[in-house]
C-alpha cells in the first residue's frame, strides 16, 4: 500500500489528476460568476451611473481555493485514505497466536478478539494456516488449521480467571517446524515466560501485541482497628488518580446493591494504595464482595469470607439463676451490646467451648473445675479470646490470688477498692486517655464513664505492659494476657451498671467490637484449611462476575491454602469454598500479589493494541469536499447578491425554531395564570378594566397576587362604579403592558432584574401614565432602607426604572381623599411607610385651605411593604384567605386596606381629579361674587 | 383563411372573459375604498342634482312669483326666495399610465404598480362620480357623470397595457379649467411629462400628480454583479456592485421628485408619492383632497 506518513491509500492511482488542479485554478479564474438579470423599471435612472472601483471580472482567489480544495478532497477521497494502514504480517509459514487470556486480558477482550479475528482473517487471505493457543489452559498440542476454520472460533474464545503458568509445558507443547507467532499479551509478567518466547523464536520471528490501558487489582479487604482496609494495585504506576471501589451485598430485604463505597487515592508513582472504609458493623456483615467501579475483570472484584462474618461469642454464668432479677443479670448488657453484631451461644463452658466460639465471655465467674480450666485453655492456646468480668465473687473469692492464674492476666489484689462510695473518700474515677499500644487506641473516653468499684491488679513486673486500660489515677482497668495464639482479658469491674457507668455507655459497645474483631486473622492460616474438603459454592469468572459453582468438585484444604497465597489454577478457581464450619474466599488477587509488567527481551518487536486501529478516511474526505461545495454555493450566491432574500428565510425560520425551543412547556403553561394567545389576551384586557399583576415565577406568591386583586376587584365592584373584571398576570418581559392601567408588583427576596427590553417597556409604562404597585410584603423596612433582601432586591429592580425623587406619602395626598378618607394604608401589616413621587418644592397650603396645590402629576410607583395582596385576597366565593390581626381589629384592617386598594385605584383612574375637586368650594365662592 | 377569424375570436373571448372575471372585483375593491373615506373624512354636505336647500334671502326685484317661497314668507311680513345650493359639476379626467413599466412589482405577494394605479384612479372616480362629477379618462373615456360612466371606466382601465416602456401623459380629452389626476411611476423621460403637464395647464385645467412606486424601488435592495433590464427589455443597465449604486440611485430619485414636485408647483399642480407597499386609502384621501382644494 502507498501511504504518505500515517496515511496510506487504497488506490494511489486515483491521486494522479491533483496535478491537475493548477490547470483548474487558472481555467476557473478565467470564469467570473454569472451575473443576475433584473427587471428593473428604475434602470432609468441608473443609465449612466459607472461603478465606483473597476472590479475584476474574474473569480476571487478565496472562491477558487475552496473550489480547489474541494475537487482535492474528492480526488484524494476516492484514492481511499486510511490512516494508520494496518500493516499485513509478512512472512508465509504457519502463523501462531498466542493469547494469555487471563484475568487481565478481561478488561479489553474485545478488543483482542478484534485482533486476533484481524489475524486470522490476514492469515487466511494469504492462505497461511493458523493455530491459536490460550496460556491458561493446559498445555495441549498445538495444530495449524486453516484460517477459516478458525474464524469463526476466535470470537468464543474466552479469558480465564487465572494467570498463564505453565509455559514451560506449552514450550514442549508446539509443534516443530517453522512458523512465525504474534503474542497477545496481558502486559502482566508472569514467571517462566521466558521458556516460550525462546521457544517461539526458535521456531520463526515473534511479534508482541500489548495495551497500553492501566490494569488495576483489587487486594482482599482486611480488618485494622475496626475498620475494613481496601488495598488497590495498579499497573502502570503513572499519574496520581483516585479509583473508587465499592464493597457490595444483599440489603435487608436481599437485594444486591452497594452497601459503601471508597475512595482509594493513588499519588504519582505510587503503584498500591490502601483506604479505610468504616461501616456499621451490621451493615459489614452483610458484605459478600468487593468491586472496583470501573474495571470489570476478576482482578478488580475481591469476594469476602466469614473473615468478615459474624463471630460466635459463648456468654458464660455460673451459678444458680436469678429469676426476677434480668435487668441486674451482668450478662445483660453483654446480651444487648453483642447482639447485633455476632452470634450468641449461651450455655455452660464445655459446651459452648464445644461449639468453637470466636469469644467467651465469663461474666463474674470465679472458679472453674479442673475440666473447664483445662478445654478452655485448650480453646485459647488456639486463638480464642476469653474475655473476664469481675464482679463481687470474683473479688470475694482467692483466684489467682498469690500465684497468677493460667486463665487470668494479673494477679488480684484482696477485696479489690471502693472509690467515691457512701462510706469511702474521693471521687468516683473517670477513664484515662487510651495508651498507643492498646487495642482500644482513638476511641474517646467520655467524662461520664465512672467507676466507684473495681477489683485491683497486683502490681507485678509485666502489669505495664498486660494493661490495656486504665483509670485517671493509673489503675488498670483492662489487662490482657497472651496464651499461645489466643488472648485472656480481664476487665476489672462488672459487666452491669453495679460498680462502673462504663457498660452503660456507647465506649463499651466500641471496646467490645475491638476487642471482638481484633482476635482473629483475617486470612485463614494453613492449618485452619487443612485437613478439609473445601466446595467450591460460587466461581468467578474472567470478568469478575459470580456464578454459581454447581457441581465443581471439591478441594483438599492444603491445596486450597496453597491456592490463597499463589493465586488460582485451572483446578482451583476463583470463588467462595465451604468447609465444614466456615467459608474461605479464593481471590485472583491474594493479599501479596504484586503487578509487575511483563518485560520482553530487545529482539522480540511490541505493539500497542491501541495505537494499530487503520481508520478509513474516504468518508470524511467526501463529507469535507461536500461542506466544501455548499460553502462555494453560498459564497457564490453571496457573491452575485442572490443571498439576502435567502438570509432573511434563513434567519425567521431560526427565529421561529428558537421561538418553539423558549417556548414554556405544558405545566407552566397551567402554572401561570393567563398565559394566553395575545390577541385573546389584549381583548381580555381591554374590553373591561383589569387590575394586573407582575408574575414573579414564585407560584405562590402570584396565586396571592391574583387572589388579591380578585378580592380588591369584588371590592371595587361592590362600592364603586369601577367595575374590574378578573385580573390578569403580566410577564414583563414579554407581555404589552399597555393595557393596563395598574400592575401590582410583589418582590421576592432574591428576585431577578428584567432584562433591558423589558426595563424599555416598564420605563415607557411608566411614562405614559401607568402605576406600579411595588410591595415588599415585608412589613416596614421597604422603601430604600435596604435592609430586608426584599429591599434590596427592589433597589435592584429599582435601579433600571424611571422613577422620580419619592417621599413618604403626605398627610394631604390625593391618594387619601380619592374615595375614602384615610390617614393609614395597612396591608397585612399595619403602619410601614409608603412612598410616592414628591410634591414640588416650596408648595405651601393656601391659608384656609386644607390641602396644598398640587394639580400637576400622578405619582407613577407607590412603594410599601405592607403585603397588600394578602390582605385584599379573597377566594372564588369571596371569602378572605388569609387571616388579618386579631377578632373585629384585625377585621377593621382589612377593612381599611380594601379601602386603601378602593382609594388606589380610583387614584390610578381619575388621577388628580380629586386635587380639583377640593378648589370647588373657594371657586363657587369667587364666581357668587 | 379560416385560421385567422378562428384566433381573433378566441382572442377576443379569452380577453372578454380576462375582463369579466378582473372587473369585477377591481370595481368591487374600488367601491369598497371609496365607501371607508366617504364614511370617515367626507361625510359632510353633498349637492344633489339641484334640489339642496341653500338659504332663504329676501326676495329681490325681479325674482319671479314662482320663486317665492311662500311657505317661508307666510310667516313674516318679507318675501323670501328659497335658493338651492349651487351645483355646477367638474369634469375630471383621470390619466393612468398604461406603459409596461407600470407592470413592476418587486415582491411576489405584491401586485404590480399598475394594479394600485388602476385602483386609486377607479376609486377616485367612484368617489366624485357620487359627488355628481363627470370623470373620465384621458385619451380612453371623455367625461361623464353618472353611474354607468362607473362601468365604462372599469372597462377601459382594464384594457391591455400599451406597448411602450414609458408612457408619457396623455391630455387628450381635458375638458378646459376641469380637474387633471396623472397616475404614473413618472419614471420616463421627463421631457414627456413636462409636455403633457404644460398641455394641461394651458388648457386651465389643474389637478394633482400621484406618483406609485414599488418599495423596491424606493428601497433599491440590490446587491452584486447585476444587470438591470427596463420591463420591455428596451434598456439595460450592467453593474459589478448593485449595491455600490444605491446611494447615487437614491440621489437620483430624490433629484426626480424633486422635480416633478417643482414642476407640478409652478402649474398649480399637486405632487405626491404613493407605494403600492403601503395601503391605498391614504393616497385616496389626499387625492380626493387635492382636488377639492382646487375647487
Amino acid at each position: 500500500m502507498f501511504s504518505i506518513g500515517p496515511l496510506g491509500f487504497v488506490t494511489p492511482w486515483l491521486l494522479v489528476p491533483l496535478v491537475a488542479l493548477p490547470i483548474l485554478w487558472i481555467l476557473l479564474r478565467a470564469v467570473p460568476p454569472a451575473p443576475i438579470r433584473r427587471r428593473f423599471p428604475g434602470v432609468a435612472l441608473l443609465l449612466g451611473l459607472k461603478d465606483d472601483e473597476a472590479e475584476t471580472d474574474k473569480t476571487p482567489w478565496w472562491l477558487l481555493l475552496i473550489r480547489t480544495l474541494a475537487l482535492a478532497a474528492v480526488i484524494i477521497g476516492f484514492a481511499g485514505p486510511v490512516l494508520n494502514p494496518e500493516d499485513r504480517v509478512e512472512g508465509s509459514g504457519p502463523l501462531l497466536l498466542v493469547m494469555d487470556g487471563s484475568w487481565a486480558d478481561a478488561r479489553d477482550w474485545p478488543q483482542r478478539v478484534a485482533k486476533a479475528e484481524a489475524l486470522v482473517a490476514d492469515a487466511g487471505a494469504s492462505g497461511r494456516p493458523v493455530a491459536l493457543i490460550r496460556l491458561t489452559d493446559a498445555p495441549e498440542a498445538v495444530e495449524f488449521q486453516t484460517a477459516e476454520a478458525w474464524a469463526s472460533r476466535v470470537a468464543g474464545v474466552q479469558p480465564q480467571p487465572w494467570a498463564p503458568a505453565d509455559f514451560a509445558g506449552w514450550a514442549g507443547a508446539l509443534p516443530d517446524g517453522k512458523f512465525d507467532s504474534v503474542w497477545l499479551s496481558d502486559g502482566l509478567a508472569h514467571p517462566g515466560r521466558e521458556d516460550l518466547i525462546a521457544a517461539l523464536q526458535d521456531r520463526g520471528t515473534l511479534r508482541v501485541v500489548e495495551t497500553t490501558r492501566p490494569i488495576l487489582a483489587l487486594h482482599p479487604a482486611r480488618f485494622e482497628d475496626g475498620k475494613v482496609v481496601i488495598a488497590v494495585s495498579r499497573l502502570p504506576a503513572a499519574e496520581a488518580v483516585s479509583v473508587e471501589v465499592q464493597a457490595m451485598g444483599p440489603d435487608p430485604a436481599g437485594i444486591e446493591r452497594v452497601l459503601g463505597k471508597v475512595s482509594v487515592d493513588f499519588a504519582l508513582g505510587e503503584a498500591r494504595a490502601e483506604a479505610k472504609l468504616d461501616l456499621p458493623p451490621e451493615v459489614r456483615n452483610r458484605i459478600t464482595r468487593f468491586e472496583l467501579a470501573p474495571a470489570r475483570t476478576a482482578g478488580a472484584v475481591s469476594l469476602s469470607d466469614d473473615s468478615l462474618k459474624r463471630r460466635k461469642i459463648a456468654l458464660i454464668r455460673m451459678g444458680p439463676e436469678e429469676e426476677g432479677l434480668q435487668l441486674l443479670s451482668p450478662l445483660h448488657y453483654l446480651r444487648q451490646a453483642l447482639q447485633p453484631v455476632a452470634e450468641i451461644i449461651e450455655g455452660n463452658l464445655i459446651d459452648s467451648l464445644r461449639a468453637n466460639p470466636d469469644v467467651v465471655l465469663l461474666a463474674d465467674v470465679a472458679d472453674l473445675t479442673q475440666a473447664e480450666q483445662d478445654a478452655a485453655l485448650e480453646w485459647v492456646n488456639k486463638g480464642g479470646l476469653l474475655l473476664r468480668f469481675a464482679g463481687p465473687q470474683l473479688a470475694a473469692s482467692d483466684i489467682s490470688r498469690t500465684t497468677e492464674d493460667p486463665l487470668m492476666p494479673v494477679r488480684l489484689r484482696e477485696g479489690g477498692r471502693s472509690v467515691g462510695g457512701a462510706m469511702s473518700w474521693g471521687e468516683p474515677k473517670g477513664l484515662a486517655p487510651f495508651a498507643e499500644g492498646s487495642p482500644f487506641y482513638g476511641l474517646q473516653p467520655p467524662k461520664d464513664v465512672v467507676v466507684r468499684q473495681q477489683v485491683l491488679a497486683q502490681p507485678d513486673p509485666d502489669l505495664a505492659e498486660r494493661t490495656i486500660a486504665a483509670l485517671e489515677d493509673g489503675t488498670p482497668l483492662m489487662t490482657r494476657k497472651v496464651i499461645g495464639a489466643g488472648q485472656v482479658v480481664l476487665v476489672h469491674v462488672t459487666a452491669n451498671a453495679e460498680w462502673s457507668t462504663l457498660p452503660l455507655s456507647g465506649l463499651f459497645v466500641q471496646m467490645l467490637e475491638r476487642l471482638a474483631v481484633s482476635t482473629k486473622p483475617t486470612q485463614p492460616e494453613a492449618a485452619d484449611l487443612a485437613g478439609q474438603v473445601w466446595v467450591p459454592q460460587v466461581v468467578l469468572d474472567a470478568f469478575g462476575r459470580a456464578t454459581d459453582a454447581g457441581e465443581l468438585p471439591g478441594v483438599e484444604g492444603e491445596a486450597l491454602s496453597g491456592a490463597i497465597t499463589v493465586g488460582p489454577t485451572v483446578a482451583l478457581q476463583p470463588g467462595l469454598y465451604a468447609g465444614a464450619d466456615r467459608r474461605v474466599a479464593l481471590n485472583v488477587i491474594s493479599d501479596k500479589t504484586e503487578l509487575l509488567a511483563a518485560d520482553w527481551p530487545a529482539s522480540v518487536p511490541v505493539e500497542t493494541l491501541e495505537g494499530r486501529v487503520a481508520q478509513v478516511l474516504k468518508g470524511a474526505f467526501l463529507t469535507g469536499a461536500l461542506i466544501l461545495l455548499l460553502v462555494d454555493v453560498l459564497a457564490a450566491l453571496w457573491l452575485a447578491g442572490r443571498l439576502r432574500g435567502i438570509m432573511r428565510g434563513t434567519a425567521a425560520v431560526l427565529v421561529l425554531a428558537l421561538g418553539f425551543a423558549t417556548q414554556p412547556g405544558p405545566g407552566r403553561a397551567q402554572e401561570v395564570a393567563g398565559a394566553l394567545p395575545d390577541d385573546a389576551r389584549a381583548l381580555e384586557a381591554t374590553t373591561a378594566v383589569v387590575l394586573a399583576y407582575v408574575m414573579t415565577g414564585d407560584p405562590k406568591v402570584d396565586e396571592m397576587s391574583r387572589a388579591g386583586l380578585l378580592g380588591l376587584s369584588d371590592k371595587l365592584w361592590q362600592r364603586t362604579s369601577i367595575e374590574p373584571m378578573m385580573p390578569i398576570g403580566v410577564d414583563i418581559e414579554k407581555d404589552e403592558l399597555a393595557f393596563y392601567p395598574f400592575l401590582y408588583w410583589p418582590i421576592l427576596p432574591a428576585g431577578k432584574q428584567p432584562s433591558d427590553a423589558a426595563y424599555a417597556k416598564l420605563n415607557q409604562y411608566l411614562r405614559t401614565g401607568g402605576m406600579i404597585l411595588f410591595d415588599t410584603r415585608d412589613a416596614d423596612v421597604s422603601g430604600f432602607g435596604g435592609t430586608t433582601p426584599e429591599g434590596q432586591t427592589l433597589q435592584l429592580i429599582a435601579s433600571g426604572l424611571d422613577i422620580p425623587a419619592l417621599e413618604p406619602l403626605p398627610a394631604d395626598h390625593v391618594l387619601t381623599r380619592t374615595f375614602y378618607l384615610l390617614q393609614d394604608f395597612p396591608g397585612r401589616h399595619v403602619g410601614g411607610t409608603v412612598w410616592v413621587e414628591a410634591a414640588p418644592m416650596a408648595v405651601e397650603a393656601e391659608e384656609g385651605m386644607p390641602f396644598r396645590n398640587l394639580n400637576d402629576g400622578v405619582t407613577p410607583v407607590v412603594i410599601g411593604g405592607n403585603d397588600w395582596a394578602a390582605a385584599w385576597a379573597t377566594d372564588d366565593y369571596g371569602v378572605a384567605l388569609v387571616p388579618i390581626g386579631r377578632g373585629a381589629a384585625g377585621e377593621q384592617q382589612r377593612e381599611i386596606a380594601y379601602r386603601f386598594g378602593v382609594n388606589l385605584i380610583m387614584y390610578v383612574l381619575t388621577g388628580n381629579y380629586k386635587s380639583d375637586q377640593v378648589h370647588v368650594p373657594a371657586l363657587l365662592e369667587r364666581l357668587g361674587q | 383563411m379560416s385560421a385567422a377569424p378562428d384566433l381573433q375570436s378566441t382572442d377576443l373571448r379569452t380577453r372578454a372573459e380576462a375582463l369579466g372575471q378582473s372587473l369585477p372585483p377591481l370595481l368591487a375593491e374600488a367601491e369598497m375604498l371609496a365607501s371607508t373615506v366617504m364614511l370617515g373624512e367626507h361625510g359632510r354636505r353633498r349637492a344633489g342634482m339641484g334640489d339642496e336647500f341653500w338659504q332663504y334671502r329676501p326676495a329681490h326685484a325681479g325674482d319671479s312669483a314662482r320663486m317665492v317661497d311662500w311657505r317661508r314668507s307666510a310667516r313674516s311680513d318679507a318675501h323670501y326666495v328659497r335658493e338651492r345650493e349651487w351645483q355646477a359639476a367638474q369634469s375630471v379626467t383621470i390619466w393612468v399610465d398604461q406603459g409596461r413599466s407600470m407592470g413592476f412589482s418587486g415582491a411576489k405577494t405584491r401586485a404590480p404598480k399598475s394594479d394600485r394605479a388602476k385602483l386609486l384612479a377607479l376609486a377616485l372616480a367612484v368617489l366624485l362620480l357620487r359627488g355628481g362629477e363627470r370623470v373620465g379618462l384621458a385619451g380612453l373615456a371623455h367625461p361623464r357623470a353618472g353611474k354607468a360612466q362607473l362601468l365604462r371606466l372599469a372597462a377601459r382601465l382594464a384594457g391591455d397595457t400599451g406597448g411602450e416602456e414609458y408612457a408619457a401623459p396623455e391630455t387628450e380629452g381635458m375638458v378646459s379649467h376641469g380637474r387633471g389626476v396623472f397616475l404614473s411611476d413618472f419614471l420616463g423621460d421627463l421631457a414627456g411629462i413636462e409636455a403633457g403637464l404644460a398641455r394641461a395647464a394651458d388648457r386651465g385645467v389643474k389637478g394633482c400628480l400621484i406618483q406609485v412606486l414599488d418599495p423596491a424601488e424606493e428601497e433599491f435592495p440590490f446587491d452584486g454583479r447585476t444587470i438591470f433590464e427596463s420591463m420591455g427589455g428596451g434598456m439595460r443597465h450592467e453593474t459589478q456592485q448593485a449595491g455600490d449604486l444605491r446611494t447615487r440611485y437614491l440621489a437620483r430619485l430624490a433629484e426626480r421628485k424633486d422635480r416633478l414636485a417643482g414642476l407640478a408647483r409652478s402649474v398649480g399642480w399637486h405632487f405626491t408619492t404613493h407605494h403600492s407597499g403601503s395601503p391605498a386609502q391614504s393616497a385616496l384621501l389626499w387625492a380626493y383632497r387635492a382636488l377639492e382644494g382646487g375647487r
